[in-house]
C-alpha cells in the first residue's frame, strides 16, 4: 500500500559485540546482536501501532532505526515518501521535525533547568521555526492547549521539578507537538507513571491519534496495548511473530508466543483466576539465534519441524499474520 | 477465627524534613495478617505502603519516626525499638525489594551471601550452611551449581530469585515482598508470582505484597488494603474490592486500569493528584479528586467495620454509589 505514512521493509539492526583485550589479540570472530532481524510494518496517518514484547526482543531498536538514532544494516524505512536511511543531517533535518518522539522517563527527557516556556519553544528555535517571539509564545500556548495543561499560564513559567509526572509527560508529549509532525513515537509512555493518571495521558495520545496523527507505541504492557493501539506487532528476538488488529490479536492470537503473553497478563477480575502458560526460561540472547523457528526452544507445542524450518509470516485471516508453522 | 500472626495498630511514621516540618506518610493504619494469609498492600506513589513495610521490617531511615505497635505472635516489635527488631528481621519477617541488583552485594556470589546470612543467625556454618544454600537456591528454581555467580552474572528474574532464597534462608513467616516484578518482564512476572504463589502453599509463608499494580493483588492475594494519602481508604477480600467497591477510590482505580478481558470498557484516569502529607490534611484526603464527593468530606471521614472483613473509609459507605 502506498497510502502508508511510514512504511518499513526487511529492516535489520545489529549490535557489534564487544570482544575485550583478550578477543581481539586472539582474533576471536566479531560477533553481533541480532537487535531487529528483518522487520516490516507500516502505519498509516491517523493509527496507533503498538510494538510489544519483553525487552531484548528488538522493538526499542526498530523504533531507533525509525528516528535514525541507530543505523538500519539494511531495510527499507520509507516516511510520507521518502526513504530515510541514507539520508545526510542536512536533508534528514526537516523531516525530522515530522517525525518525533517521546520518552518513557520524562523526569529524564526534559531539562530540569528550563521553564515550560523554554522546553516547548526550544524544539521551534531547534528547526528555526515559530518566526517572531510572540508568534513562538502562541505556538508553545497552543501546543500546551492541545495537551490539555490548560490554562497555559498555569503552567508555562513553572520548571520540570513542579509537576506530576503526568504533566511533565505531557509538556513532552508538546515539545512534539509544536512541531506538528505526523508520526510520534512514543517509547513506554507511560510506564514510569501512577495507575491513577496514566489513562489520562493515553488518551491523549488516542485523541491525537484519531485528529490524523500516526503513533507508533512501544510497550510491554498488552493490557494498553490491546486497548489503546489499533494493530498490534508482537516480537520475539528481533522478529515480528504476530501482526493483525488490535482486538483480534487479543482474542484469537495465532501464535504460541502471543498465547502465552496474553495468558499470563494478570487480570483484574480476582474471579478470573486462572494459571496461564508459563514460559520456562527466558529469552536467549539475541547473539545465539536458536536454528530454525526461534521460539521453538521455548514453544510449548513445538513439533520435529521447528527445529529446521523458519516460518515465514502467513495471513491467518483478513490483516492478521502469523509466523508459525502450526498457525 | 484465627489468631492473627502480625497485627498492625495504629501505625504513624513521620520524616524530618530537610528544610524544617515534618511528612506524615503513615496516618494510623492498622492491618491484620493471618497464618499463611496473603495480604495485598496498594496504592499510588507516595501512597506510604513502602514506609509502612519498611516501619514493619524496622527499616526506616534515621530521619523517620514512628509510633504505634506492630504485634508478631503476641510480642510488639515497635516497643523495644532496635533491640527488640533485630532478634526477628529476617528470622520471623523478611523483605524482598524491587530492584535486586540493589539487595544483592555485587562482589560476592550468591552462594556466599546466602551461607554468610544462615552463619550470622547461626541457621548453619560450614559445608553444612553451604548444603542449606543450595537447597534454597533450587527452592526458588535457581539450579544449585549457580551458586557461584556473581550478581551481574544472573538475569533479572533470576537476581530476584536469589533475593528470594536470601530472605527465605532464616525460614521466615512472613515476607514482605516490595513491588518484586515491576522492573521485570511479562513472562518472568508470571514465573515470580508462581513461585511466590508456591512458596506460600508449599511453607504455609505469609505474604504481604506491597504494588502499585491491582491486578497483581488480584490474582495473588486473599486480602487487600488499599492506601491513599498515608490512610487505608478501603480493606477487606479482594472478590469484594473489585466486585463491591466502597470506596470511591477503589472503584475509580479499579475503572484506570486497562484490563485484557474488558477491552471495550472505558479506561478513565483520576484527575488531580494527591495531597501534601507535610501539611495537615483538610477532610477526606479524597475529595478533591472523587467524583461522588459532598459536603460531609470536609470532614475527614473514619475507617467503619462493614462486617466480613471488610473496613472503608468514606461518608457514602453503606449508600449504593452509582
Amino acid at each position: 500500500m502506498s497510502t502508508s505514512l511510514l512504511e518499513v521493509e526487511d529492516l535489520v539492526v545489529r549490535y557489534p559485540v564487544a570482544r575485550g583485550i583478550v578477543g581481539t589479540a586472539t582474533r576471536r570472530p566479531q560477533e553481533s546482536v541480532h537487535a531487529v532481524d528483518g522487520v516490516s510494518f507500516s502505519i498509516g496517518a491517523g493509527e496507533m501501532v503498538a510494538l510489544v514484547g519483553e525487552s531484548g526482543c528488538g522493538k526499542t531498536s526498530t523504533a531507533q532505526a525509525v528516528m535514525r538514532l541507530v543505523d538500519a544494516e539494511s531495510g527499507a524505512i520509507r516516511f510520507e515518501g521518502r526513504e530515510l536511511s541514507g539520508l545526510g543531517n542536512r536533508t534528514l533535518r526537516p523531516l525530522r521535525r515530522r517525525l518525533q518522539m517521546i520518552y518513557q522517563d520524562p523526569y529524564e527527557s526534559l531539562d530540569p533547568r528550563l521553564r515550560v516556556r523554554q522546553a516547548v519553544a526550544e524544539s521551534l528555535v531547534i528547526h528555526h521555526l515559530g518566526g517572531s517571539k510572540a508568534e513562538r509564545e502562541a505556538r508553545v500556548r497552543e501546543a500546551l492547549a492541545r495537551v490539555e495543561l490548560t490554562p497555559p499560564d498555569l503552567f508555562l513559567d513553572r520548571y520540570p521539578h513542579e509537576l506530576s509526572g503526568g504533566q511533565r509527560q505531557r509538556v513532552a508529549i508538546a515539545a512534539a507537538l509544536v512541531l506538528e509532525p505526523s508520526l510520534l513515537v512514543a517509547d513506554e509512555p507511560v510506564s514510569m507513571l501512577d495507575v491513577s493518571v496514566r489513562a489520562g495521558v493515553l488518551s491523549l495520545l488516542d485523541s491525537l491519534k484519531r485528529a490524523g496523527l500516526a503513533i507508533l507505541m512501544i510497550t510491554h504492557d498488552l493490557s494498553t496495548a490491546a486497548r489503546f493501539a489499533d494493530r498490534i506487532a508482537v516480537m520475539y528476538l528481533g522478529r515480528i511473530v504476530e501482526e493483525g488488529p488490535a482486538a483480534e490479536v487479543v482474542r484469537s492470537p495465532q501464535h504460541p508466543y502471543t498465547k502465552a503473553l496474553l495468558s499470563v497478563v494478570p487480570r483484574r477480575d480476582p474471579r478470573e483466576r486462572r494459571r496461564g502458560q508459563v514460559l520456562r526460561g527466558e529469552t536467549p540472547d539475541a547473539v545465539r539465534i536458536p536454528s530454525g523457528c526461534r521460539f521453538h526452544p521455548r514453544c510449548p507445542v513445538a513439533i520435529e519441524a521447528c527445529r529446521t524450518d523458519e516460518p515465514a509470516l502467513e495471513l491467518t485471516s483478513a490483516g492478521h499474520v502469523a509466523a508459525c508453522l502450526l498457525a | 477465627m484465627t489468631t492473627p500472626l502480625l497485627q498492625v495498630e495504629d501505625l504513624h511514621v513521620w520524616f524530618d524534613l530537610a528544610e524544617g516540618g515534618e511528612l506524615h506518610a503513615v496516618q494510623g493504619i492498622g492491618l491484620t495478617l493471618e497464618p499463611g494469609g496473603r495480604l495485598g498492600l496498594v496504592g499510588e506513589s507516595g501512597c506510604g505502603k513502602t514506609t509502612t513495610a519498611l516501619a514493619i521490617m524496622g527499616l526506616l531511615p534515621p530521619s523517620a519516626s514512628a509510633a504505634g505497635r506492630v504485634v508478631l505472635d503476641g510480642e510488639d516489635l515497635l516497643a523495644g525499638g532496635e533491640q527488640t527488631i533485630r532478634s526477628h528481621r529476617w528470622v520471623d519477617i523478611a523483605i524482598v525489594f524491587q530492584g535486586a541488583m540493589n539487595a544483592l552485594n555485587p562482589v560476592q556470589t550468591v552462594g556466599a551471601q546466602i551461607v554468610e546470612a544462615l552463619e550470622v543467625h547461626d541457621r548453619a556454618s560450614g559445608s553444612a550452611a553451604k548444603l542449606r544454600a543450595g537447597e534454597l537456591l533450587e527452592s526458588v528454581g535457581i539450579p544449585r551449581q549457580r551458586s557461584g555467580r556473581y550478581p551481574h552474572e544472573l538475569s533479572g528474574g533470576m537476581r530476584q530469585r536469589a533475593a528470594i532464597a536470601m530472605a527465605l534462608s532464616c525460614e521466615p513467616k512472613v515476607l514482605i515482598a516490595d513491588e518484586p516484578t515491576t522492573a521485570l518482564d511479562v513472562m518472568v512476572q508470571a514465573q515470580i508470582l508462581d513461585l511466590l504463589d508456591a512458596l506460600c502453599r508449599e511453607f504455609g509463608l505469609a505474604l504481604i505484597m506491597v504494588t502499585h499494580d491491582l491486578p497483581i493483588v488480584a490474582q495473588l492475594c486473599d486480602r487487600a488494603a488499599v492506601m491513599y494519602a498515608g490512610r487505608i481508604a478501603e480493606q477487606g477480600p479482594v472478590d469484594a474490592l473489585y466486585h463491591d467497591p466502597q470506596h470511591p477510590y477503589t472503584r475509580l482505580l479499579f475503572a484506570a486500569t486497562p484490563d485484557l478481558d474488558d477491552l471495550d470498557g472505558r479506561v478513565a484516569s483520576i484527575p488531580g493528584a494527591p495531597p501534601r502529607l507535610d501539611q495537615p490534611l483538610d477532610g477526606c484526603p479524597f475529595r478533591p479528586r472523587c467524583d461522588s464527593a459532598f459536603a460531609k468530606c470536609a470532614e475527614l471521614p473514619p475507617l467503619l467495620e462493614l462486617g466480613e472483613g471488610r473496613e472503608a473509609a468514606c461518608h457514602l459507605t453503606g449508600v449504593t454509589v452509582t
